[in-house]
C-alpha cells in the first residue's frame, strides 16, 4: 500500500485501473440508451406524481376532493368529472399513494424473499426442500387470486394490500435469490469465513448479499413493475384504494363510464401508469443487460 | 425414469391443490360473523339463524366441513351463494364456459403469432423489422392488462374510432359466442397481454438455435434456407417456447379476471370480483379453486413439456 506513492509504481497502477476497469452495474445500465429512456420515463411520472400534491391548490385552484358541482364541464385545464370534480386536480394528486404503496409491497416482498431464499439455500437440504416446497404452494396460486381473496376477508385497507402483495412476491424473489446464493456459498471466500466460525448469518450478510445484488436488483426492478400493475389493477376492480381518494387506478374505474363525454378522466391516468410501467420495465431490461454482460451498451 | 418423473409430479401437483384448499377454506374462518349471518343479515332472528346453520352443517366441528366442502367440489356442489342465496354452481356453469371460450381464441391467436414473430425477428436480427418487435414486445410486456385494455378501448371502440363495441352484453340465456363481435376487444387485450411473452423467448431462442453447429451443417451442407429453418431449427427452438406459452397460459387463468371486468364479459373474472365486492365468501371460495386448479393443471402440463423434450431426462438418472 505505502509503495504507491512512490513514481516507479506508476505504470503498474495504471495496469491496475486498466484491469478494474469494468465499471459498476448502474454505470453499465446506464450506458445502454433503453436505460436512459427508461430513466427519463420513470422520472417524468415520478415528478408528477411527487410534485403534483404540493402544487395542487396553486396549479388548479381545487384540492382532489372538492367539487365544482358542474359535471362534465369543460372547467379548468382537463375539465371535470362525472360529480364535478376538477380532473388535473385529482390526477396530480392521484400517483403518490399508488406509488408508496407498490414500493412498500416491493420492499416487504425483496425482504421476505431474500430471506427465505438466503436461508434455504444456506441451510441443510431438508430445510431447503421444506422451504422451497412451501414456496412451491404459495406460488400454486395466481398473485391476483390471493389478494382478492384477502382482501375479501380482510376489507380493501391500504396495509391488506401492501403485505398480500408482498407475501406473494416473497416466493418469487426467493426463488431467484435461492438459485443466486447457491452459485455464491461454493466459493472459497465464504470458505473461508466458516473457517473463522463467522456466524452464518454474518456470512449471508457480508460476504454472500454483495455478491448476489445483480439478480436481486433486476428482481426488484420487475417486482416494482408487477406492484405498480397490481396496486392500480386492484384500485381499478374498485376493490383498492376507496373513493373519495384520488388514486389513477379508482380515477380509471369511476371515468371510463364516461369515456365518450370526458376522456381526460381516463386517458391521464392510463397514460401516467402506462409510462411509468414501461420506464421501469425498459431499466429492469437494461439492468438484467448490465448484470448477465460486463459489456453491455458498448 | 420418466414414468417415475411424471408420477412424482403428479403427486406434488395433488398435494399443492390440496394445501391451496386448506388455505382458502381457512380464510372462510377469519371472517368476522359467520356465512348464515351474511346471508340472512343484520336483522335475522336467532330462530333463523340458527335453522340456517343447522341447514348449512355449520355447527360441525372445522375438520368435517373441511371435508364435506372439499367432498362437494368435486361432485359439483360449491355451496350457496350468500348474494343470490342460489347454489353457486348454477351462478359458474354458464361462467366457466364463457371463460374458456375467451382464453381459448387468444391461445389459439396468440401461440402462433408469438412464433411467428419470434422467429421472424431471430431471422432478420439486428434490422428494423427486429428492432421494431423487439420494442414493441417489451412495451407491451411492462403495460398492466387494464390499461392495454382501456387503451384499446379508447382507440377501437369510443374516442378514436368507433368500430367495436366496448363491452359485452348477450341477453341472458343466451351464449356470448354467438355475439362475436363483442369478443373482439377482451381476446384481442388478451393476445397483446400474452404474446410479448412468446415473441420474446422465441426469439432468444431461435437466435441461440441458428447460431448452433447444426444449423450450420445443415446450410453447408447446402439445405435449403427454408427447409432449414422449417425443419431443422425452428422444431429445436420450440421446447423452451412450449413451457413459456404454458405459463402464460397458466397466467391467463388470473389474468382475465380484471379483462372480464374490464369489458363486463360474462366470465367468472367478472363473478370473482363482484363476490369479493359483496363479500360472498362461498363464490369466492370456489372461484379461487377453481382458478388455482387450472393454474395447477396448466403449470403441471409446462412441466410434462419440459420433461417430455428434454433429451438428457429421457435417459440420465434424474439426481
Amino acid at each position: 500500500m505505502s509503495s504507491s506513492t512512490t513514481p516507479t509504481d506508476m505504470p503498474a497502477a495504471s495496469i491496475e485501473s486498466e484491469a478494474q476497469a469494468a465499471p459498476g452495474l448502474l454505470r453499465r445500465m446506464m450506458r445502454q440508451r433503453q436505460a436512459k429512456i427508461g430513466a427519463v420515463l420513470t422520472g417524468l411520472v415520478l415528478l408528477v406524481a411527487l410534485v403534483g400534491p404540493l402544487v395542487l391548490p396553486w396549479a388548479t385552484g381545487y384540492s382532489s376532493t372538492a367539487f365544482a358541482g358542474r359535471p362534465f364541464q369543460a372547467d379548468g385545464v382537463f375539465g371535470t368529472d362525472n360529480l364535478g370534480r376538477d380532473i388535473l386536480s385529482r390526477f396530480l394528486d392521484g400517483g403518490l399513494r399508488l406509488l408508496a404503496y407498490a414500493a412498500l409491497a416491493t420492499a416487504l416482498g425483496m425482504v421476505l424473499g431474500a430471506v427465505i431464499g438466503m436461508t434455504a439455500a444456506y441451510s441443510r437440504p431438508s430445510l431447503d426442500n421444506f422451504i422451497m416446497r412451501s414456496n412451491d404452494v404459495l406460488l400454486a396460486l395466481p398473485q391476483l387470486v390471493f389478494a382478492l381473496l384477502a382482501i375479501t376477508v380482510l376489507g380493501p385497507e391500504g396495509w391488506v394490500l401492501v403485505t398480500v402483495i408482498g407475501i406473494t412476491h416473497a416466493p418469487r424473489v426467493a426463488r431467484v435469490t435461492r438459485s443466486a446464493t447457491a452459485s455464491v456459498i461454493t466459493e472459497d471466500y465464504v470458505r473461508a469465513s466458516e473457517m473463522y466460525a463467522v456466524p452464518k448469518w454474518k456470512i449471508l450478510l457480508q460476504d454472500v448479499l454483495p455478491n448476489i445484488t445483480g439478480p436481486l436488483m433486476v428482481e426488484l426492478g420487475l417486482r416494482m413493475t408487477y406492484s405498480i400493475g397490481f396496486i392500480a389493477a386492484l384500485s381499478f376492480l374498485g376493490l383498492g384504494m376507496q373513493p373519495p381518494t384520488a388514486d389513477w387506478g379508482l380515477m380509471i374505474n369511476e371515468n371510463r363510464i364516461a369515456l365518450m363525454v370526458q376522456p381526460w378522466g381516463v386517458i391521464l391516468p392510463v397514460l401516467a401508469i402506462a409510462v411509468l410501467t414501461v420506464g421501469t420495465n425498459l431499466l429492469t431490461d437494461a439492468l438484467a443487460k448490465a448484470s448477465a454482460n460486463l459489456n453491455a451498451g458498448k | 425414469m420418466i414414468m417415475k418423473l411424471v408420477s412424482r409430479r403428479l403427486l406434488v401437483s395433488v398435494l399443492i391443490l390440496l394445501v391451496v384448499s386448506i388455505l382458502v377454506f381457512v380464510a372462510t374462518l377469519l371472517l368476522p360473523g359467520d356465512p348464515a349471518q351474511a346471508m340472512l343479515g343484520q336483522q335475522a332472528t336467532p330462530e333463523r339463524l340458527a335453522a340456517l346453520r343447522e341447514q348449512m352443517n355449520l355447527n360441525d366441528p372445522v375438520a368435517v366441513r373441511y371435508l364435506s366442502w372439499l367432498g362437494g367440489l368435486f361432485t359439483g356442489d360449491f355451496g350457496y351463494s350468500a348474494a343470490t342465496s342460489g347454489p353457486v354452481s348454477e351462478l359458474l356453469g354458464e361462467r366457466i364456459s364463457a371463460s374458456l371460450v375467451l382464453m381459448g381464441i387468444a391461445a389459439l391467436i396468440s401461440i402462433p403469432v408469438g412464433i411467428v414473430v419470434g422467429t421472424y425477428s431471430a431471422l432478420r436480427r439486428g434490422k428494423a423489422a427486429d428492432h421494431a418487435a423487439t420494442i414493441t414486445s417489451l412495451v407491451l410486456a411492462a403495460l398492466p392488462e387494464f390499461v392495454v385494455g382501456i387503451l384499446l378501448i379508447t382507440l377501437l371502440s369510443t374516442t378514436v374510432f368507433k368500430l367495436l363495441p366496448s363491452v359485452t352484453m348477450a341477453p341472458p340465456g343466451e351464449h356470448v359466442w354467438n355475439y362475436p363481435l363483442q369478443l373482439v376487444l377482451p381476446a384481442l387485450t388478451l393476445v397483446l397481454v400474452v404474446t410479448p411473452y412468446i415473441v420474446r423467448m422465441m426469439r432468444a431462442t431461435m437466435i441461440e438455435v441458428l447460431d448452433s453447429g447444426f444449423v450450420e451443417m445443415a446450410r453447408l451442407k447446402g439445405v435449403p434456407e427454408r427447409q432449414v429453418i422449417l425443419r431443422h431449427a425452428v422444431p429445436h427452438a420450440l421446447a423452451p417456447v412450449a413451457q413459456v406459452i404454458a405459463i402464460q397460459l397458466a397466467w391467463m387463468a388470473g389474468g382475465v379476471v380484471v379483462i372480464e371486468f374490464l369489458f363486463r364479459y360474462p366470465g367468472i373474472g367478472q363473478a370473482l370480483v363482484d363476490a369479493v365486492a359483496n363479500r360472498d365468501v362461498q363464490v369466492v371460495q370456489a372461484i379461487s379453486m377453481l382458478i388455482a386448479a387450472a393454474y395447477i393443471v396448466v403449470n403441471l402440463l409446462a412441466d410434462l413439456v419440459g420433461i417430455a423434450t428434454n433429451p438428457k431426462l429421457r435417459t440420465e438418472s434424474a439426481r
